[in-house]
């Protein structure tokens, strides 16, 4: 909660005995002033209203759009109270810089007492028109652009848009490729999730949890920045295959990233899983039904926690995941507990995966040899004048893709992270969409939160594990 | 295409389904995914007879603005406008995905709104109203989402002028 809040001072008629006497002489001048700068930092309809400004019918209306469920589905009308004073509830503003919204993710919550009533997530702080420049950047250099978006998944973020780039080129990738993908995509995911347990361990006050879910994700990165030469934002994942081969030696540090790895997520369990005040603040805190996650059109881990086995890469598999054998982790309750198993059990399955591609590994190349889409050696530039007018054409202009429209999806640490691309024949997409699985599960919020507690709502808004960079994009 | 894992799938059953709708005008089984371009007095119609038919989610909705590239392959019947919504449907059942397109034209730039029948288009359809400015009929709150609640103009339409706004100022609060 930020304490010195415009809107919560223009809102708040909570009769307050001591102020009482200093407030009745500068009320006026008071109210005035609050009012100012109440409408020099609103950001004015995107905010919740307060329900002396809305109706009854208004109020069912925003009850039943700020929850994002049809009335008569899943809300029942009866249950909205509208006839509680203004006095009785309170707007407070949570966030964006609220450390523990994972980013600039602003919160309007009405609190009566400790209870949340009505929540209405408010975004855009991170808004870079992402879509747009990627209008204005080749094929080629498309990579660089969507990998900013989910910053703690980068390398899902590339996949996708090559993915859906060579959907529109038909080009057949090698095996390779293929499978270096697959191996950055998981470990990828037991980074991420790494990064989420040790936000959400420091969200309920475990500290600890903190520093070893960041001691472990750093063996991921450092991994990382040896094989595509940075931490985050890869550019690795090209349309066309990857940008170099693994370096040598990479079964060992992967063979010591998921000893290290599995070792460590029995000791996360020691510390978490059977603490009872952990479970005390996570089991049936923020619960969700599987009807109600299906309509708000949730996917990934959340989905997953209310019961719902669906997983693309087992349901509609893509790469080589088919090939693979691994579990799809469900949850029973969907409350935070369940979506804080699924994900550790999810670093679990993702190792099982390292090791059998670290196994499987084919041989071969690593990118398409079609000199139109990936360019040449640099020792052939020197040599071959074709590989050179290659290289400066793929640099300079980049290769056109055939006209037409494609949606990839794929399943990313957070839930199908999705790519409608169009192209018009030139080597620019057209346009090119994200479907941000953060941005569609942020719908779930105010369900999670109803009726809840303030003080669990840190603990929801983290197992909802939003990246504000995918959000806003 | 083998690699577009979302692509893949068969075909019959949604075939059998958009059977139900035989007048709807379709491309051709396009690497299976089904496509389907109903007019957009008929497209909740057409949602909810999906939504009837299996498909529990809606996977994504955003809108194209096609000013610059009008001529792009659309079925026999089909008016190409200037804007399209396109809706993506998952069936989890059938494991199916299929794709909706909705041609909106420039001048009255409306659609129904989807929120009565898959309540999570909620915030896809205040994306695309904020980013293109389709106008979507009786979504509950369509207000911008991503953009300052002040801001003019809609910046992914192909015509809106990239750094004609230098600076941003925030005044009085919008109208509700």
């Amino acid at each position: 909660m930020s304490e010195h809040d415009e809107d919560t001072e223009a809102t708040d008629t909570e009769p307050d005995t001591e102020a009482e006497g200093a407030r009745t002489v500068g009320t006026s001048r008071h109210l005035a002033e609050a009012a100012a700068l109440n409408a020099e930092t609103s950001e004015g309809a995107q905010e919740l209203m307060d329900r002396s400004s809305t109706g009854a019918g208004e109020l069912r209306r925003e009850v039943g759009a700020v929850l994002r469920l049809p009335e008569g589905n899943f809300v029942n009308p009866d249950d909205i109270d509208i006839e509680r004073r203004d006095d009785d509830t309170m707007i407070i503003n949570m966030g964006p810089q609220h450390p523990s919204t994972h980013g600039v993710l602003r919160l309007m919550l009405e609190l009566d007492g400790e209870t949340v009533l009505r929540t209405k997530p408010i975004i855009g702080y991170l808004h870079t028109g992402m879509e747009k420049t990627g209008e204005e950047l080749t094929y080629v250099q498309g990579a660089t652009n969507v990998t900013r978006m989910d910053y703690l998944s980068p390398l899902t973020n590339e996949l996708v848009f090559s993915l859906a780039t060579e959907a529109l080129l038909g080009v057949e990738l090698p095996p390779r490729a293929v499978w270096i993908r697959m191996l950055m995509a998981e470990l990828q995911r037991v980074s991420s999730h790494l990064m989420w347990m040790a936000t959400n361990g420091m969200d309920l006050g475990s500290t600890s949890m903190m520093i070893y879910g960041f001691r472990e994700r750093e063996m991921v990165l450092a991994f990382f920045e040896k094989t595509t030469g940075l931490r985050m934002n890869h550019n690795y994942i090209r349309p066309g295959g990857v940008a170099a081969d693994l370096p040598d030696g990479w079964q060992d540090d992967v063979d010591v990233i998921c000893d290290t790895v599995m070792a460590r997520t029995f000791e996360y369990d020691e510390l978490l899983t059977g603490q009872p005040i952990f479970r005390e603040r996570t089991e049936a805190v923020g619960n969700l039904t599987a009807e109600e996650a299906l309509a708000l059109s949730v996917t990934g881990p959340i989905l997953r926690s209310t019961g719902v086995p669906w997983d693309l890469r087992r349901t509609m598999p893509y790469l080589d995941y088919d090939k693979l054998d691994f579990d799809v982790i469900v949850g029973t309750y969907g409350d935070n507990f369940d979506r804080y198993s699924i994900r550790l059990n999810e670093i679990r399955e993702s190792i099982k995966m390292i090791r059998q591609i670290a196994d499987r590994m084919p041989v071969g190349d690593y990118r398409v040899q079609d000199r139109k889409v990936t360019p040449p050696p640099r020792a052939r530039i020197d040599e071959s004048m074709e590989a050179l007018i290659h290289h400066f054409k793929i640099f300079t202009e980049g290769f056109r893709v055939p006209e037409g429209e494609v949606y990839v999806a794929i399943e990313s640490p957070r839930g199908e992270l999705g790519c409608y691309m169009v192209s018009d024949g030139t080597s620019k997409p057209y346009r090119m969409h994200i479907r941000g699985p953060s941005f569609v599960n942020l719908q779930a919020l105010p369900v999670l939160l109803r009726g809840g507690l303030m003080a669990d709502a840190v603990a929801i808004i983290s197992s909802v594990d939003p990246v504000m960079g995918e959000v806003d994009r | 295409m083998s690699n577009a894992g979302s692509e893949t799938g068969a075909g019959a059953q949604a075939g059998a389904l958009l059977a139900v709708l035989p007048e709807v005008p379709r491309l051709p089984d396009r690497s299976v995914v089904q496509l389907a371009f109903p007019h957009r007095e008929r497209y909740a119609e057409m949602v909810q007879a999906f939504r009837d038919a299996g498909f529990e989610t809606c996977a994504d909705l955003c809108a194209v603005d096609y000013l610059t590239h009008p001529g792009r392959s659309l079925p026999d019947g089909v008016k190409a406008e200037r804007f399209e919504v396109v809706v993506n449907l998952l069936s989890l059942s059938m494991r199916q995905r299929v794709r909706i397109r909705v041609q909106v034209p420039e001048g009255d730039p409306v659609v129904s709104s989807l929120v009565d029948i898959y309540s999570g288009t909620e915030a896809m359809e205040r994306e695309a109203f904020d980013m293109m400015g389709i106008i979507f009929e009786g979504h509950p709150d369509l207000t911008r989402i991503l953009m300052p609640e002040d801001w003019e103009g809609h910046p992914l339409r192909k015509d809106y002028g990239v750094g004609r706004v230098p600076v941003q100022f925030k005044e009085a609060p919008g109208p509700r």
